[in-house]
């Protein structure tokens, strides 16, 4: 998804050429979501629809998503750091970033899934939380938070939740080398001194 | 219970045509923060139970306010298991992801490896053959049955049914046998890998497997008879625990919790994976929501598994249990005597492993906890950027907390019981 300053830049004419070789959306709640969210693409992801959306929207996706489309469930938020990717699925319009926020939906009434990802840049980690609209995620974007570094505006408790307290760092960017922290052993006990005191 | 409808109003929506059209609930919240002060009149105080507590199933602590012996909130901590499985995922080879999932819910290992499995299977587009998938299906009923076992043998010594615990262990235990015989392990299987399982099944395993099956339906009388009419296990359970369809759904919880609340939500039979479309067998939901349905849809299941088990022993198909695409399929055992290349491809295979084309993939199936779903992206290399398993537990607790409100604490460790936390899978 590109940003709204890119748009901008890239003048009209290169923008509809872009449009044109988007693909078009072969589910039909992703085509309503395209249709109603600017800016945002389908993809075909192994035959699971899949829409890129721009992270401010992901609030107002689930909301959309809630209570217009029957999407009753948020299965899943998580996040995927592409810093030593080497290779990278190219998705048409979209602007990669570092880190992409991924949540899948399901719609039980309809029977049918969907998946958003939206790109989150380095400069800026912070998404609007999904909390106020699916409750059940709180403890997914907490871990998200906790392993990533990425902030939820208007999350109730954003706190670690699988790493200590007083942790510094997020252990699955990929920066954040294994082992980084070494591990310590007891000492062995030294040899008995008798009758010392 | 805050945010739920009242029972009348949620069943007369279950049995009209629009039951399913449900809308989640819109003022649940599931924790508060870390509690700076109190919320209830003076009175209350908050009490630490775990994560070294025999009723927490592991290392699971749940931070209580009490107002005397009633639970005014409650909230899981978690973190104590947390081994940095998803990052060591990260650092294996397509081969090697399998030892790795297989240790998160080691209660039932075969689901967490189909779902593996299935989502690398997707990557790389391959199919795999008629009998690979049968055998999935058949180990990962089998894994469910010791899964439920485990849960019965647990839950009854948790509410005070000392002696269930040996019962229920006496079926585990022979169905883990069976799981041994076929798999080479009791735990932990490694069997089910991208591109099918790991060998043929054994000389003698419909026998064996049908034995089992005879075992575990006289086990599961013998349960029934013992906690079903039992007036006491009645007064442990029934009403305990009350959930919604609407804050399951909110809370998204899965599995036998979702079920127990009258709505009926399997994935084998509402996107049937593997070959659940060819066996015969029914979703067991019940009304009420509560410990004692949660109970008796984990009971029932066994028995339902039984029946898929038993029919896979009749229709597995002959032919080939792993793809036979060289790219995946490591070469016979006796090839690699013979053959200078195969001993090479081999040795290439476990060394290096198979690249998957650079993409995404979500794959998901029922576990016996709810839904478990990975999710992998590649970059094209013999490694995920990012293996991230939905564990069906780690949902399935935030529901605790609406459970437990306004209730006693001895009824807190009947609800940790009966949502049946695996903490490897919480805490990967």
């Amino acid at each position: 998804m590109a940003e709204p300053t890119a748009v901008v830049d890239e003048g009209a004419s290169e923008e509809i050429h872009e449009r044109a070789e988007r693909p078009t959306p072969t589910d039909e709640v992703a085509a309503a979501l395209v249709a109603k969210f600017v800016g945002s693409i389908f993809h075909d992801s192994h035959g699971q629809a899949v829409v890129y959306a721009d992270r401010s929207q992901m609030a107002d996706i689930a909301t959309y998503l809630r209570d217009e489309e029957q999407f009753t469930t948020c299965l899943d938020v998580t996040a995927v750091d592409h810093l030593t990717d080497a290779e990278r699925l190219a998705v048409p319009g979209v602007t990669p970033e570092r880190f992409e926020l991924v949540a899948n939906f399901i719609s039980h009434a309809r029977n049918r899934r969907i998946r958003v990802i939206a790109q989150v840049p380095t400069s800026d980690t912070t998404v609007p939380s999904l909390t106020p609209v699916y409750a059940g995620v709180n403890f997914a974007e907490r871990e998200v938070f906790d392993l990533y570094g990425i902030e939820f505006v208007g999350h109730p408790d954003l706190t670690r939740i699988l790493m200590p307290d007083d942790w510094s760092g997020y252990p699955l960017r990929k920066d954040d080398a294994p082992a980084r922290v070494p591990v310590t052993f007891k000492e062995d006990p030294g040899p008995r001194v008798d009758g010392a005191a | 219970m805050s945010g739920g409808l009242n029972e009348t109003e949620r069943l007369s929506r279950q049995t009209d045509e629009g039951a399913q059209v449900l809308k989640a609930s819109h003022d649940l919240v599931v924790t508060g923060t870390v509690w700076p002060e109190l919320e209830g009149d003076g009175e209350t105080m908050i009490i630490n139970m775990g994560p070294q507590h025999p009723s927490t199933h592991g290392v699971l602590r749940v931070m209580m306010e009490l107002d005397g012996e009633t639970v005014v909130r409650a909230k899981p901590v978690i973190g104590y298991l947390h081994t940095g499985m998803e990052k060591t995922g990260e650092q294996l080879t397509y081969v090697q992801g399998c030892t790795n999932v297989t240790r998160m819910d080691y209660a039932s290992p075969i689901a967490n490896e189909i779902v593996f499995s299935m989502a690398v299977e997707q990557l790389l587009d391959v199919e795999v053959p008629e009998r690979s998938i049968w055998i999935r299906m058949m180990l990962a009923e089998l894994s469910r049955i010791a899964s439920h076992l485990l849960f019965q043998a647990s839950n009854g010594m948790d509410i005070g049914a000392v002696s269930m615990m040996l019962y229920g262990w006496r079926e585990r235990e022979e169905t883990l046998r069976v799981l041994e015989m076929i798999t080479g392990l009791r735990m932990n299987h490694n069997f089910v890998r991208p591109g099918g399982v790991a060998a043929d099944l054994p000389d003698g395993w419909q026998q064996a497997v049908l034995e089992l099956c005879d075992k575990v339906e006289l086990g599961i009388e013998d349960y029934d008879t013992l906690l079903t009419g039992n007036p006491i296990w009645i007064e442990r359970t029934v009403g305990v625990g009350v959930i919604t369809t609407e804050q399951a759904l909110a809370l998204g919880v899965t599995g036998p919790i979702l079920r127990s609340t009258g709505f009926a939500w399997d994935l084998r039979k509402a996107q049937p994976y593997l070959a659940y479309d060819k066996v015969d067998f029914d979703v067991i939901y019940t009304q009420n929501g509560d410990c004692f349905d949660r109970y008796r849809i984990r009971l029932t299941e066994i028995a339902e598994s039984i029946k898929i088990v038993r029919q896979c022993v009749e229709m597995m198909p002959p032919g080939d249990y792993r793809v036979q695409d060289k790219k995946i399929t490591p070469p016979p055992r006796e090839r690699i005597d013979q053959s200078m290349e195969a001993l090479i491809h081999h040795f290439k295979l476990f060394t290096e492993g198979f690249r998957v084309p650079a993409g995404e993939t979500y794959a998901s199936v029922e576990s016996p906890r709810g839904e478990v779903g990975c999710y992998i992206v590649s970059d094209g290399t013999g490694k995920p950027t990012r293996m991230h398993v939905r564990a069906p537990s780690f949902y399935n607790l935030q529901s605790m907390g609406p459970m437990m409100e306004d209730r006693l604490v001895a009824d807190a460790v009947a609800v940790i019981s009966s949502v049946d936390p695996i903490l490897g899978e919480v805490d990967r």
